[in-house]
């Protein structure tokens, strides 16, 4: 088939950017979406012009590297699945396929469709894990989890860090992200002991590192390549509340980890 | 010609089960309050790599951690699906660590140190309470007690798994138990940050150079030791299950540095891969092996058959591997397997496009366990599969085919991880330590960790405590001159400006590779590659375009020069491969076989294969460590 490609090209962080036009001609149906991206790059190198920068690295879902807004929609038609598990089976000859970046303050431009996600790193760093430094642990089955709790916990678990919820949500809010952390720490035995402590500080790293509010919009879980639910929005937010009620000043406690 | 390497194992003397303990008793310490005077330096963070960062910092060390990735959490240990092993005996099968201890070495055909795979075996029940204790969710059964799956060359049930993601869940394990030393400003993080460069000050590795990719920014660091948790080669192929960016260029150069490079040629082909759809193919899918304990794999009796699998009966599909390897079936190791599904595609009777592929068929397990159980066991896989083929693999058998997955070779190291280089330690994949020929499924998550978790803390402790060393920065002349070095290549690589990509010369070093030295290998083919690389080679650094400067974001300078190490790796795994002249695990080489199973040669080849660098346009100088087996009897690996 052939298309024609709008791709935002930006040279850096601070220089204007802009869309261009390629026209990409024999892209067959069983290529990747990224694959059709190395075969505009590779027609870019050999014009001798810079090929476009993207994210990419396992190509197989599971890194959380990737990221496109493809026609104004995160990671693309596909529902469950990110830029690299779309195939291009889902467009027809003639298609222009527009894509962009995901977009939010807290994900810094580096060029063109690359960002930055640090901010990512820096929520789970406020609280994002359980104290259990390497040698002092018990055995394994002297922590008995029912079934269920554990394929709740997985579900959320199964967050790979992408960022689409943050660049799908008009607020560029983090909340599915953080949820979905609280929720698989939180669900588990060995979570209880900094549950307290865990909300309240990756709540506020969230705010912090300049992530928008969570107006429950819902758009985060359409766009999300693991279909993690809505649900442990909810769940932080109960978290949180409860947190805070236990401790009247929240910014007065330490961080947790120490 | 240069001296011979050292290449004393320091595997301890005494009884096998006593060796580690009183090893962890003589080693030195460090004082705690010591601690935070030593800096070690940890490249990648993958398992092994974050694993040790957390342990190390925990201790008190100053950790400083470098990727190349935005975020530690992207490493490709991310991508590993099955499951880890543990000789916990939860499931009152027989197992124990001595038989962790046993299948591991028989599965690595009998070409690894029994001192480290016992080591190995004892730290993964240690490994499971750690990652159970971090709040990794591995499946567990109605009772709340861990559930246990099978793998491919084991007889016990011994695989523990959080659905087919267990890497990811091992990973972000402890990638969080990182983000808390970082919290906590234990461990400082470079992201962004490629290391291009070992440093050696008096012979000692003290540190590295790295390249900003953000910015082209080329610096050094300086540390009292370097750990390189940088992983596998298997990229090499250009076509493998490898994470696009997955290099060797950190343990190439340590390799030029002096580090010697073991056994190169190892590499696994994994049997059950996404068969390649076509020439703009970017890399390969895995299927999970843990799919072999429930599917079964088959091909048509007669060749060229080329009806749809619901018209082929029963008695005309040759389900090969349980009628060649009863005892085991279709759990047959993976390099057995691999053949095995070559052989069939050889001999004609291959399916799908090309002939390249054979059927994995879940129909019997359906009709056994019901829908609801297979889709339990495996769904995400089957959705996988569904979304890359566009075919309904409940409906109709998957096609598989082998492909490059992992390479058991690596920079050589003794018992305590340290190369050949002193200071410079080697984890995970990128060592060549634990796997032998040929690694055993669940085997790669479970050394990755008992690495970092368990090895790398006393060791790193035990060099430290035991080794006079001057205090240095990066000012001293050697990283000075260092950095210079990376900054030319760099340079010498965009002033190029020829007519051909990055990309068509490594897809072209891929077909080299692939043809001569993947799953059958010979001598004829290995010395055409070995004529063929060096002329392509030739052509890359004549020929290769890389556009754009070095002073920012540059993805096709920075594969560049991995493709340019992957150039001279090819080559030594070639030369690797036609020096062992025998067929052991994933190295088979068609002269040496028996009734067309592998045969080994361990009156001349029970070694360790150890290159060592010998200058640019010198051939690299062999060196041998030998394999003394003490406990485990040699024997003619049998699956039959």
């Amino acid at each position: 088939m052939k298309l024609t490609l709008k791709v935002w090209r930006q040279a850096g962080p601070d220089a204007k950017g802009a869309i261009e036009s390629y026209v990409l001609d024999n892209v067959g149906a069983e290529m990747s979406f990224l694959e059709m991206f190395d075969m505009l790059n590779e027609q870019l190198t050999e014009s001798g012009k810079e090929p476009v920068a993207f994210s990419h690295d396992c190509r197989e879902g599971i890194c959380g590297s990737c990221a496109m807004m493809i026609n104004g929609v995160a990671h693309g038609p596909w529902k469950g699945a990110a830029v690299c598990q779309l195939h291009m089976r889902a467009f027809k000859d003639g298609d222009v396929i527009v894509v962009e970046p995901w977009r939010a303050k807290a994900f810094p431009l580096v060029k063109d469709l690359v960002v930055n996600r640090g901010s990512f790193d820096r929520i789970i760093q406020a609280g994002g894990f359980i104290t259990a430094s390497t040698g002092g642990a018990r055995d394994a089955n002297e922590i008995l989890i029912a079934k269920d709790t554990v394929e709740h916990a997985m579900d959320a678990a199964a967050c790979i860090g992408c960022g689409a919820c943050v660049a799908a949500c008009p607020n560029a809010s983090a909340s599915l992200f953080t949820g979905a952390k609280i929720t698989h720490l939180g669900d588990l035995p060995q979570g209880q002991p900094e549950r307290d402590m865990r909300a309240l500080s990756m709540v506020e790293t969230m705010d912090i590192e300049g992530f928008g509010h969570c107006t429950l919009v819902g758009e985060c879980q359409e766009a999300c390549p693991k279909e993690i639910s809505i649900d442990v929005i909810k769940q932080m937010n109960r978290d949180y509340l409860f947190a805070s009620v236990k401790r009247q000043d929240p910014r007065a406690v330490a961080a947790p980890g120490g | 010609m240069a001296e011979l390497l050292d290449l004393t194992s320091k595997v301890p003397e005494g009884p096998l089960g006593e060796k580690w303990d009183s090893h962890k008793f003589a080693m030195k310490l460090v004082n705690p309050a010591n601690k935070r005077k030593h800096h070690v330096i940890v490249v990648g963070a993958g398992l092994a790599g974050a694993s040790a960062c957390a342990s190390m910092a925990e201790l008190g060390y100053k950790v400083s951690c470098f990727v190349y990735h935005d975020s530690p959490r992207r490493a490709h240990s991310i991508a590993a699906q099955g499951g880890i092993n543990a000789a916990k005996n939860y499931q009152n099968d027989g197992d124990s660590v001595q038989r962790l201890f046993y299948d591991t070495i028989k599965g690595g055909d009998f070409r690894s140190r029994e001192g480290n795979v016992y080591r190995l075996a004892q730290a993964s029940v240690n490994i499971i309470d750690q990652c159970v204790a971090q709040g990794v969710p591995f499946a567990r059964e109605y009772g709340g007690l861990l559930a246990n799956r099978s793998f491919g060359g084991a007889q016990v049930s011994r695989t523990f798994y959080a659905r087919g993601q267990t890497g990811q869940q091992l990973l972000i394990g402890a990638y969080q138990a990182l983000e808390r030393q970082i919290s906590l400003g234990k461990v400082q993080m470079h992201t962004f940050e490629e290391m291009l460069d070992v440093v050696l000050v008096d012979g000692r590795a003290r540190g590295i150079v790295t390249r900003n990719l953000l910015t082209g920014k080329v610096t050094s660091h300086a540390a009292d030791a370097v750990v390189l948790a940088t992983g596998g080669y298997g990229n090499v192929f250009y076509l493998s299950t490898n994470a696009m960016y997955c290099n060797a260029s950190a343990i190439w150069r340590a390799y030029k540095k002096g580090a010697a490079f073991a056994n190169p040629c190892y590499t696994q082909i994994h049997p059950t891969c996404i068969p390649v759809h076509g020439e703009h193919q970017s890399k390969l899918t895995l299927m999970s092996e843990s799919l072999r304990n429930d599917g079964r794999v088959w091909v048509p009796k007669k060749q060229g058959d080329h009806r749809p699998p619901a018209q082929i009966a029963e008695a005309e599909r040759d389900y090969y591997l349980e009628r060649k390897y009863p005892s085991f079936g279709n759990l047959a190791p993976r390099d057995i397997a691999s053949r095995a599904a070559k052989e069939a595609c050889d001999e004609g009777r291959g399916v799908g496009p090309g002939g390249l592929g054979v059927y994995l068929d879940f129909g019997d397990a359906i009709k056994r366990l019901g829908k609801q159980t297979i889709t339990e066991r495996y769904g995400n896989l089957f959705d996988i599969y569904q979304r890359i083929t566009d075919e309904n693999p409940y409906e109709q058998p998957m096609r598989i085919y082998p492909a490059v997955h992992y390479t058991m070779g690596g920079l050589w190291v003794d018992y305590n991880l340290m190369s050949t280089v002193p200071g410079l330690h080697i984890a995970g994949e990128a060592n060549f330590s634990d796997h032998g020929a040929n690694r055993l499924g669940a085997s790669a998550l479970m050394q990755g960790l008992a690495d970092g978790y368990f090895i790398l803390p006393y060791t790193i402790g035990d060099y430290i405590a035991g080794t006079k060393m001057q205090p240095v920065d990066n000012s001293h002349g050697a990283f000075k001159e260092a950095e210079e070095g990376v900054r030319k290549q760099q340079q010498r690589l965009l002033d190029i400006r020829g007519k051909r990509t990055v990309d068509s010369i490594h897809k072209q070093l891929g077909r080299i590779m692939w043809e001569y030295c993947g799953m059958a290998r010979s001598r004829e083919g290995l010395q055409t590659a070995i004529k063929e690389i060096p002329a392509l080679r030739e052509e890359f650094w004549n020929n290769v375009n890389v556009p754009g400067s070095s002073g920012s974001l540059n993805q096709s300078l920075e594969k560049a020069g991995r493709v340019a190490d992957f150039l001279e790796l090819g080559e030594l795994m070639c030369r690797d491969a036609l020096h062992r002249e025998e067929s052991c695990g994933g190295h088979f080489r068609v002269e040496y076989q028996e009734d067309g199973e592998a045969k080994r040669n361990d009156e001349d080849f029970a070694y360790v294969a150890a290159w060592q660098y010998a200058g640019e346009n010198s051939t690299p100088i062999l060196n041998k460590e030998p394999l003394e087996f003490e406990n485990v009897h040699l024997s003619t690996r049998s699956y039959k």
